[in-house]
C-alpha cells in the first residue's frame, strides 16, 4: 500500500479559514485567577477526588485517582491551593455538570518530583498504568484513554497518526506540528512500540504544507521510517474512519473500531502527551487551544486544563459585534451555553461568532429530494430519507436505512438548497430511538416491579391473617381463664369482643412507650453542627437531582433508575 | 438555537430552479426563432397562471406565498407544460393544461417536494386525453406569422389543415399505418428534416446545450440522460437493424417529438424520479423502452409523458430495491473491505 491513497464517497470543500489563526507561533496562556479541573476528564469515568479543600498542591500532583478500567488520573495543572470541591458546568451543548477541583495558583509554578520512566526496562501493563497515572487520553476531541486504545498489544498492523485537522478554522495541530514535529514522531514511536505495529504513517491534509515539510524533516531525522503523507483537503478526511479509509482502503462500519481491523489512530496532540509523559515524566496539564473567529488577534495558544473560557477569550480581544463561542469548528462544534466553563483535554479550538461571520441559514424549504446530500455524504447515506423518516417520527424505517451510520459531520445540511437542518432531524431521531429504547427497558423493569410486589402483599397478608388468628386465639384464651384484663383497659367489658380487646391493648401498649421515650442526641446540638447537618442534607438532595442529569450515555443505568423511584412514590 | 454546522454553501431552491430556466432559453429562442414566436406567448401565458395558481392555492393552504413563489419552482412547471403542448393550442388549452400541473398535482399531494407525479407531464395526460385534435396540431416550421399565432391562440377561427401540420412522429405513423408505406419512403415528405421534424431538430439541440450547461452545474447527474438516451438507441437500433422499413432509425428517435426535452428536463425532475444511482438508471431505460413501445406500436403520437408517469409509479419501490451500501457495510460479495482507485 507504499504510496497509494483511496477515496472516500462525497465530502465537502468549506472555506478553510485556517490562515487567521496559523500565522502566529504558539504563545503560553497566562495563569488564570482560578483553574477549574474537572474530575471527569476521560469518557465515561470520573476520578476519586484525593484532595481537600485548603490542601496545597504542586504542578503535576495527582489530585484524582482514575476509577475503573477507562479512568485516568487528574493532575493540578499549577501549584496553588485548592478552594473548592463542587460540581461545576462543563463545556457542553447542555450545560452538563461536573464534579471539579478548584484551585488557586500561586504562580509559583512549583513542579512535583518527576522523572521519565524508562518504557524499555518495563513491562506493557507497567507503561500502560504509567499513561493511565499520567491522564493521557485523546485529544483530538473524544477524549477516550490512550491506555485502552492501546489494547493488547498484538494485531495491529498500522498505527495511523491524524494529523488531518479538516474542520475549518482549526490550527491547534497544524501548529503543533510546526513547532513540536519531533517530540511528536518520538511520541508516535513509543506508541508503535506499545502497540506493536509494524508500520506508521501520519495523514496531514494537504493545504497545510509547513506542517507536512516540518514533519517531513522531523521523520528524515528521526529514521525511524515514518511515512508522512498528504492526503486531499476535503472534509471530513480528518475524521477516524475517513482517514483510515484514505489511508489503508479499509472502511472500518459503524460500531466497530480501528482495532478490530488491524488499523490505530491517534490524534497528532495524544503523540505528543505521550512523548512528554515517558520522556519527561510530565502528566497531561496543558493543551493548544485556536483562538480564532471574530477576534483582534487570533492564534493559538498552550493553556492549563481548566482555565475558565471566559478568561481565555480575552487573549485573542473578540471585537464588539461578537453574539456566540463556538467550541470546535463550524461543522461539528457547538455553541457555548456559558462561557464560566473550563477548558478541558478535548478543546480544541474556539471560535468568537459574530452574526456577518456566520448568519443565521436562510428558512427552512421544503425537500426536493434532488440528493446532493447523498452525493456529500461521506457515510454513504439517504439523508433526504432519513429526513422524510424522521419528519414522520418512522424511527423504525431511519434504523433500518443505517440512522445510526451518520457521523454528524454536517456534509448534508451544507450542501442542502432547501436549507434543511438535516443533522438536527438525525440527532432528533437518534434521540428518540434512544429515548424508547431506554423506556422499554425501564418498562419491563418496573413490570417485574410491580409483580414482585404483588406477590410480596399477598404473602404479608397471609402472614398477617395468620398472626391475627393466633393472637387472637391466645387473647380468648386468656380471658376465658378469669379476665385479668390490664388497668387502662377500662371500656372493655370482659367477655366483649376479642378484636377491640385487642386494639386496646395495642393502644395502652403505645401510650406507655411514649411515656418512656428520652430525648434523642439530635435534640440539644449546637448551631454550628445544625448547619453543618443541613449543608450535608442539601447536597445529597443536590446530587440526587443532578445525578440523572449528570450521565447522557445511552443505556446507562440511571434513567431506570428514576423510574424505580417514581414507581416507589406512586406506591 | 441555531445548531451546527454553523456554515452552508451558497445553493437554494431558487438558485436551482433559476438554473433550469437559464438552460431553457437556448431552445426557447431556436424554437421561436425556427417555427414560430407564438411559444412566446404560451409561455408568458403559462408562468402568468402558474404564479396566480400557485398564490391562489398556498394562500388558501395558509402557506407563506412570498418564499414559494420566489422559489421559481412553479414557472419551471409552467415552461415545461407550455413547451409540451403545440404552441399555437388556444389560450384556454394552456391555461387548463397548468392548473392541473399546479393544483391538482403538485398542491393536493402537498406542494413542492411532495407531488410522487411529474406535473408537466400529467397535465399533458389530461389534454391528450381530453382535446385529442387540438393537442394533435402544431405549427408547421415557419409558416405562420405572429398573427396568424396569436389569433389562433386566442381561439379565432381555425383554418387548419393548410397552415398546420403533424409531428414527425405522427406523420411516420400514419405513413407507416394508413397508407402502408416505408420508412424510407414516408421520410421524403415535407415535415421532416435531416433528422427527425424539419427545423424541429435545432430546438432539439437548444435542449442538448440546455442540457448540458445542466450538467456542468451538476444540478443533475448523467446517470437519467445517459440511460435513456442510451436505452432508446439500442432499443430502437436492434429492430431498424432488424426491419428498416418498419422501424425508425436510433436517430430519428433521438431528433424528434420530446426526446431531448424529456433527456434533460422532463424525467430529471428530482422530486417525481428515482433517487438512488442504480434507480436513476432503471428508471430512465424503463422510460425509454416504454417510449420506444408507444410510439412503434400505441395509438399516440408520443409516448413520453405516459412512460413518465408509469415509471413515476415505480419510483418508491426502484429507491426501496436500489439502496447503495452503506460506508464500511458488506457489499453484496460478502466484502466488507473495499478498495478504491488511486488518487493523483
Amino acid at each position: 500500500m507504499i504510496g497509494r491513497l483511496f477515496k472516500f464517497h462525497g465530502g465537502i470543500k468549506p472555506a478553510a479559514h485556517k490562515d487567521e489563526s496559523a500565522k502566529a507561533p504558539i504563545r503560553r496562556a497566562p495563569l488564570p485567577a482560578r483553574l477549574i479541573v474537572p474530575l471527569r476528564q476521560s469518557t465515561r469515568a470520573t476520578a476519586t477526588c484525593i484532595v481537600e479543600i485548603g490542601q496545597t498542591v504542586l504542578k503535576g500532583q495527582c489530585i484524582g485517582e482514575p476509577e475503573g478500567f477507562l479512568g485516568t488520573a487528574v493532575h493540578a495543572p499549577t501549584s496553588g491551593t485548592v478552594v473548592d470541591i463542587a460540581p461545576h458546568t462543563m463545556a457542553h451543548a447542555s450545560a452538563l455538570q461536573t464534579r471539579c477541583v478548584v484551585i488557586e495558583p500561586d504562580g509559583e509554578e512549583r513542579w512535583i518530583e518527576h522523572a521519565p520512566f524508562d518504557y524499555h526496562g518495563a513491562s506493557r501493563d507497567e507503561s500502560l498504568a504509567w499513561l493511565r497515572a499520567c491522564g493521557i487520553v485523546g485529544m483530538g476531541g473524544a477524549t477516550f484513554p490512550s491506555h485502552v486504545k492501546l489494547g493488547k498489544g498484538a494485531g495491529i498492523e498500522t498505527l495511523i497518526l491524524n494529523g488531518g485537522e479538516c474542520e475549518p478554522w482549526i490550527t491547534c495541530d497544524d501548529r503543533l506540528m510546526r513547532e513540536r514535529a519531533a517530540d511528536i514522531l518520538a511520541g508516535a514511536v513509543i506508541l508503535r512500540e506499545l502497540i506493536g505495529a509494524r508500520e506508521m504513517v501520519v495523514g496531514i491534509e494537504d493545504n497545510k504544507p509547513e506542517a507536512i515539510a516540518a514533519m517531513q524533516d522531523a521523520a528524515a531525522a528521526s529514521g525511524h521510517g515514518v511515512r508522512i503523507v498528504p492526503i486531499p483537503s476535503l472534509y471530513p478526511a480528518g475524521g477516524e474512519k475517513q482517514l483510515i479509509r484514505v489511508l489503508t482502503g479499509i472502511e472500518i462500519p459503524y460500531g466497530k473500531l480501528g482495532g478490530d481491523y488491524g488499523v490505530q489512530c491517534f490524534n497528532v496532540g495524544t503523540a505528543h502527551a505521550v512523548y512528554r509523559a515517558i520522556a519527561h515524566g510530565e502528566p497531561l496539564l496543558s493543551r493548544i487551544v485556536t483562538l480564532t473567529g471574530n477576534v483582534e488577534d487570533a492564534g493559538n495558544w498552550e493553556v492549563l486544563i481548566g482555565t475558565p473560557i471566559e478568561e481565555l477569550l480575552q487573549l485573542a480581544r473578540p471585537k464588539p459585534d461578537t453574539d456566540r463561542s463556538i467550541m470546535g469548528g463550524p461543522m461539528m462544534g457547538f455553541a457555548l451555553p456559558r462561557l464560566d466553563v473550563p477548558i478541558v483535554k478535548g478543546s480544541n479550538c474556539i471560535i468568537s461568532a459574530s452574526p456577518t461571520l456566520f448568519p443565521p441559514p436562510p428558512p427552512e424549504q421544503p425537500c426536493i429530494r434532488c440528493t446532493e446530500c447523498a452525493k456529500a455524504c461521506p457515510a454513504e447515506l439517504q439523508p433526504f430519507e432519513l429526513y422524510w423518516f424522521g419528519r414522520s417520527k418512522n424511527f423504525g424505517k431511519a434504523q433500518e436505512y443505517n440512522l445510526f451510520d451518520c457521523i454528524e459531520c454536517g456534509c448534508c445540511a451544507y450542501v442542502c438548497p432547501s436549507h434543511i437542518p438535516l443533522v438536527d432531524y438525525f440527532r432528533f431521531s437518534k434521540s428518540e430511538i434512544w429515548a424508547r429504547e431506554r423506556d422499554k427497558s425501564a418498562a419491563d423493569q418496573a413490570r417485574e416491579r410491580f409483580e414482585f410486589r404483588n406477590f410480596r402483599q399477598e404473602r404479608e397478608k397471609a402472614e398477617k391473617a395468620a398472626k391475627l388468628a393466633a393472637k387472637a386465639a391466645e387473647t380468648r384464651a386468656k380471658l376465658a381463664e378469669g379476665g385479668e384484663a390490664p388497668a387502662p383497659k377500662t371500656a372493655a367489658e370482659p367477655g366483649e369482643d376479642p378484636k377491640k380487646a385487642l386494639i386496646a391493648a395495642a393502644l395502652a401498649r403505645a401510650q406507655a412507650q411514649k411515656a418512656e421515650v428520652k430525648p434523642q442526641n439530635t435534640d440539644n446540638l449546637s448551631a454550628d453542627k445544625l448547619a453543618e447537618i443541613a449543608d450535608i442534607e442539601a447536597r445529597r438532595l443536590a446530587a440526587a437531582v443532578t445525578a440523572p442529569a449528570a450521565d447522557a450515555t445511552p443505556g446507562a443505568d440511571t434513567p431506570a433508575a428514576t423510574v424505580a423511584v417514581d414507581a416507589e412514590s406512586r406506591n | 438555537m441555531i445548531h451546527s454546522p454553523y456554515v452552508r454553501k451558497q445553493v437554494s431552491v431558487q438558485r436551482t430552479m433559476g438554473l433550469v430556466l437559464l438552460a431553457l432559453l437556448p431552445a426557447i429562442a431556436l424554437y421561436a426563432w425556427k417555427i414560430g414566436t407564438g411559444i412566446l406567448v404560451s409561455l408568458a401565458l403559462a408562468t402568468l397562471t402558474a404564479l396566480a395558481a400557485e398564490a391562489l392555492v398556498l394562500a388558501l393552504r395558509k402557506r407563506p406565498v412570498g418564499i414559494a413563489l420566489g422559489d421559481l419552482s412553479a414557472v419551471v412547471t409552467a415552461w415545461l407544460v407550455a413547451l409540451s403542448l403545440p404552441a399555437i393550442a388556444p389560450w384556454w388549452l394552456t391555461v387548463a393544461a397548468v392548473l392541473v400541473a399546479i393544483v391538482a398535482v403538485k398542491h393536493i399531494y402537498g406542494g413542492l417536494g411532495q407531488n410522487p407525479f411529474n406535473p408537466a407531464m400529467v397535465a399533458y395526460c389530461t389534454m391528450i386525453v381530453a382535446f385529442p385534435a387540438l393537442m394533435s396540431q402544431w405549427p408547421a416550421a415557419g409558416a405562420l406569422d405572429f398573427d396568424t399565432q396569436l389569433g389562433l391562440i386566442l381561439g379565432s377561427a381555425r383554418e387548419l389543415d393548410a397552415i398546420t401540420g403533424a409531428t414527425a412522429l405522427d406523420a411516420l405513423r400514419t405513413g407507416l399505418r394508413a397508407d402502408g408505406a416505408s420508412v424510407q419512403s414516408v421520410l421524403q415528405g415535407p415535415a421532416f428534416g435531416m433528422a427527425g421534424g424539419r427545423e424541429w431538430e435545432w430546438v432539439g439541440l437548444g435542449y442538448l446545450a440546455g442540457g448540458a450547461l445542466l450538467l456542468a452545474t451538476r444540478i443533475i447527474t448523467w446517470h437519467m440522460p445517459a440511460a435513456f438516451l442510451g436505452t432508446l438507441v439500442v432499443v430502437s437500433g436492434l429492430f431498424w437493424l432488424i426491419a428498416p422499413g418498419q422501424f425508425a432509425s436510433p436517430l430519428f428517435h433521438l431528433a424528434s417529438g420530446g426526446t431531448l426535452l424529456a433527456a434533460f428536463f422532463i424525467i430529471t425532475d428530482p422530486v417525481s424520479g428515482a433517487t438512488t444511482p442504480r434507480g436513476k438508471l432503471v428508471f430512465a431505460a424503463g422510460i425509454a423502452l416504454i417510449v420506444w413501445l408507444i410510439r412503434s406500436f400505441g395509438a399516440y403520437p408520443d409516448g413520453i409523458a405516459f412512460a413518465v408517469l408509469l415509471m413515476n409509479m415505480c419510483v418508491p419501490l426502484l429507491d426501496m430495491k436500489t439502496q447503495p451500501r452503506v460506508f464500511g457495510h458488506r457489499n453484496e460479495a460478502g466484502e466488507s473491505v473495499r478498495t478504491g482507485e488511486r488518487r493523483p
